[in-house]
């Protein structure tokens, strides 16, 4: 399919140059590619949070559920419980995700939903015009902390892999093409899968020049994303401060997701009423 | 005699509550409505619990506070209660740990001789009382079996000890024909009535009073084809309840006021988005964590008020287990009819207090939601006249965009001045429709005496207690079932001859009476009772006979 069909009416508000602009053009070349592999284009669902991220769900033409800030992860489970044949994939900002957010974050991981979360990782509230995120790096100056962040900065992907993610890979705006292989792979996965997207805000905090130079591949140096040891050790390499910023799959194992585990066959659409004799008879 | 009231108590630990669900099953049996009441603190062992098992001859949600029988398995018991024993009472007590007058029993040396856990006094004391009723001791067995799944010939021997005990006075209970009924919680019912309205998932997080209905419901999930979640927060709760809600599963919560609290951000998500999900709101004391394992009505405006910005909410309060099959089913159907979220009321009393069942199973079934015809390009908030537009979920041919953005037809944002004037319209049309729906329902009960000029209007669990004074004082009594929208034309309509109107409630502010002023109703006089207690028969008897 044409990535064109996957258009709405909606006009972009993104800020020229905006990362968001590569982060959305990968996935829908992700999504076309997978209906042309036989994925149905019905059973796609895109779930989002507040802030600039969020506005994706505005401009593709898929089912989505526009949610609450930090609040994307509960509905996805909720959506994955209702019908599993369902494609799931959250996209949250940074402050969503892993402030607002982050209890739930941690549990999807835990649990292992059958779902896939995306991270616009600007490392900068935009949308509220300017403030420290849970990623931004020490010393950064913004609207609430003008003489600079004294926190040290949360490094996502190392978090995941300890929470129990079952699919943890980092990419970058400027690399439409990992990014959109990345994407696949994330949602073909069975069980949660977490990307850490680094995408610079052109207007609060321009990053682009930094992880064009910073960013490598992974595979450049045989990681074996089946080694949980090896995959925190890679995860540790970047802190979120300066330095070589490791990208590709960090981790990937298989393991039951919740939904399978949880509902063992059970349909929770199904139609059918259960009787309740059999229970009240053991009241009397 | 045909009606009996039981005192049993004891430590958390010693089984206070299954001996007082093995007494329900005793007068069950002999014909009798039982209810039961618990009362225990915030703790696991120790401190001080006793349930009160009510045995009349037609169905009761109330119970005195003056007693037939204690049984007492420590010395608080009797110490405590001792004073509220019935002139001809009796007290059985186990001798080898509590001093009083009576009939004393050696519990702890029966339970030791057999090698039992202390436990079982609970069971030993059941056949004592079942020797001092005149019951047959099949009948005791019968009871074991049906309450005690562990070491059944164990209980029913050293219960036929107890039975066996020589006492001198007996209590001569006569054996009524009604027919045994389930004896069941108010949180079970709610949960009952909901998956005989199809639904399919209870999300919850642990919170007394509410925390039963995750019980009842993960213990049976796979025989009624559902699931239970336990998340990680009420915040996930009730976002995840929405999320099952939009893709077309009936889903609901359940909690208590703190849980509500962190829940209100998703009612008004459910508010603009328009999901359909059922929160049931069980009160316990606040503010805050306030008496968590006691009994409150004061969360109404809280229900009432709950989440932010203006949309339709819909709160309905059931006075018994029988309303609390009908309105939680009731609830589940309205929140997918009107597509908006639906708030049970329920209170520690109601939620855990026992009582005889008289529903049947056939009286609810889930009723039909407006759902999309498959015909043209789905938009899921069309403008209907009524409101309600058509349901379509994710997977069918359709893209259905559900937002918490003010939105078109479609679901995308909007932020222009038409656009934003036709959605809200939209939503607030569904209040008209609700009201034109309910005209002819049932939305207010009316007990005694129809032509009484005194009119007593309670809520809740607290119908319980006002409709028996009324009935025995020959007075009128009213029960709002809906809260919001408020059946006001209702009850205009009952107390349009009224000389006097009393609002009886469980909270220290009079939220029903307020409720009514606000309406343009006038009430003359509030009883009110906000020490986690719910009222008494005898309590309510006095304070309308002072007045």
């Amino acid at each position: 399919m044409k990535i064109d069909e996957l258009k709405t009416n909606a006009v972009n508000t993104w800020c020229p140059g905006c990362g968001n602009f590569g982060l959305e053009r990968a996935f829908k070349q992700a999504v076309a590619e997978l209906v042309d592999e036989g994925f149905n284009l019905n059973e796609f669902v895109m779930l989002s949070g507040i802030g600039c991220h969020a506005k994706i769900v505005d401009y593709i033409k898929l089912n989505s559920f526009y949610s609450l800030h930090g609040r994307t992860i509960p509905p996805a489970t909720g959506i994955k419980l209702a019908n599993q044949k369902l494609n799931v994939i959250s996209f949250a900002g940074d402050g969503d995700a892993l402030g607002e957010g982050l209890a739930h974050t941690i549990f999807a991981a835990k649990r292992n939903s059958n779902i896939t979360l995306i991270i616009h990782d600007n490392r900068i509230y935009g949308l509220t015009t300017g403030q420290f995120t849970p990623t931004s790096p020490k010393g950064f100056k913004g609207r609430s902390t003008p003489q600079g962040s004294v926190e040290d900065p949360m490094n996502p992907v190392e978090l995941m892999i300890a929470s129990g993610a079952t699919f943890v890979a980092r990419t970058f705006t400027g690399n439409i093409n990992q990014m959109k292989e990345i994407f696949k792979q994330a949602i073909k996965h069975k069980g949660f899968s977490f990307i850490d997207v680094l995408q610079p805000c052109f207007t609060y905090f321009n990053t682009f020049a930094v992880y064009q130079k910073d960013c490598y591949d992974i595979m450049e140096k045989k990681h074996d994303p089946s080694n949980f040891n090896q995959a925190i050790e890679r995860a540790r390499e970047w802190n979120y401060n300066g330095g070589p910023i490791p990208t590709g799959v960090f981790y990937k194992i298989d393991k039951p997701s919740f939904e399978e585990a949880e509902l063992k066959g059970k349909d929770l659409r199904s139609k059918d009423i259960a009787t309740i004799s059999d229970i009240l008879k053991t009241k009397i | 005699m045909n009606e009996l009231s039981i005192l049993i108590g004891g430590k958390a630990g010693d089984g206070v509550k299954l001996g007082a669900n093995i007494l329900a099953r005793l007068f069950n049996r002999l014909g009798y409505y039982p209810f039961v009441y618990e009362d225990y603190p915030s703790l696991i062992r120790g401190g001080h619990n006793f349930a009160i098992v009510r045995a009349a001859d037609k169905p009761v949600a109330a119970n005195y506070d003056q007693f037939d029988i204690l049984i007492a398995l420590n010395q608080e018991t009797v110490d405590k209660h001792k004073s509220n024993l019935n002139k001809g009472g009796i007290i059985i007590f186990d001798s080898d740990s509590v001093k009083a007058q009576g009939i004393g029993v050696p519990l702890t040396k029966i339970a030791q001789d057999n090698s039992l856990p202390l436990i079982v006094r609970n069971i030993i004391s059941f056949g004592v009382l079942a020797n001092v009723l005149n019951v047959d001791f099949k009948t005791v067995e019968d009871c074991i079996k049906s309450a005690v799944h562990k070491k059944i010939d164990e209980n029913i021997k050293v219960a036929k000890e107890g039975y066996s005990i020589k006492i001198g006075k007996k209590i001569n209970l006569s054996k009524l024909k009604n027919p045994a009924k389930p004896l069941i919680t108010g949180n079970d019912a709610i949960a009952f009535g909901a998956v005989k309205a199809g639904l399919k998932a209870l999300i919850a997080y642990p919170m007394t009073p509410a925390s039963s209905i995750l019980h009842t419901l993960a213990a049976y999930q796979d025989q009624l084809k559902i699931a239970a979640i336990h998340p990680e927060n009420e915040i996930a709760v009730a976002i995840m309840a929405e999320g099952l809600a939009y893709a077309g599963t009936r889903s609901m919560v359940a909690t208590s006021g703190g849980g509500f609290a962190l829940m209100t951000e998703a009612i008004s998500l459910a508010g603009q988005a328009e999901f359909p999900v059922v929160f049931i709101l069980s009160q316990r004391p606040g503010p805050a964590t306030g008496v968590p394992t006691y009994t409150s009505q004061g969360d109404l405006f809280f229900a009432l008020h709950a989440g932010h910005g203006e949309f339709l909410k819909i709160v309905l309060a059931p006075g018994n287990v029988d309303q609390a099959f009908q309105l939680s089913a009731d609830a589940l159907n309205l929140a997918w009819k009107f597509q908006t979220p639906v708030i049970l009321l329920t209170d520690k009393h109601l939620s855990e207090s026992t009582y005889a069942a008289n529903f049947k199973e056939s009286q609810v079934k889930p009723e039909l939601a407006n759902i999309w015809n498959k015909k043209g390009e789905y938009k899921r908030y069309s403008f209907a006249k009524d409101g309600v537009s058509p349901l379509a979920f994710p997977g069918d041919k359709a893209v259905v965009k559900a937002t918490s953005y003010e939105h078109d037809e479609f679901g995308i944002t909007t932020e222009d001045i038409d656009p934003i004037l036709n959605m809200v319209n939209k939503r607030l049309k569904k209040k008209e429709s609700i009201i034109k729906y309910l005209k002819n329902k049932e939305t207010v009960k009316v007990y005694g005496n129809k032509n009484s000029d005194t009119v007593l209007i309670a809520w809740g669990s607290t119908i319980g207690v006002v409709r028996e004074i009324s009935e025995e004082l020959n007075l009128k009594a009213i029960q709002p079932l809906f809260l919001e929208p408020f059946p006001t034309n209702k009850i205009n309509e009952q107390i349009k001859n009224a000389k006097k109107v009393i609002c009886i409630e469980v909270n220290a502010t009079g939220q029903l009476a307020s409720l009514l002023k606000n309406n343009g109703i006038d009430v003359d006089k509030v009883i009110l009772k906000f020490d986690g207690r719910p009222i008494t028969l005898n309590e309510l008897k006095n304070k309308l006979k002072a007045k």
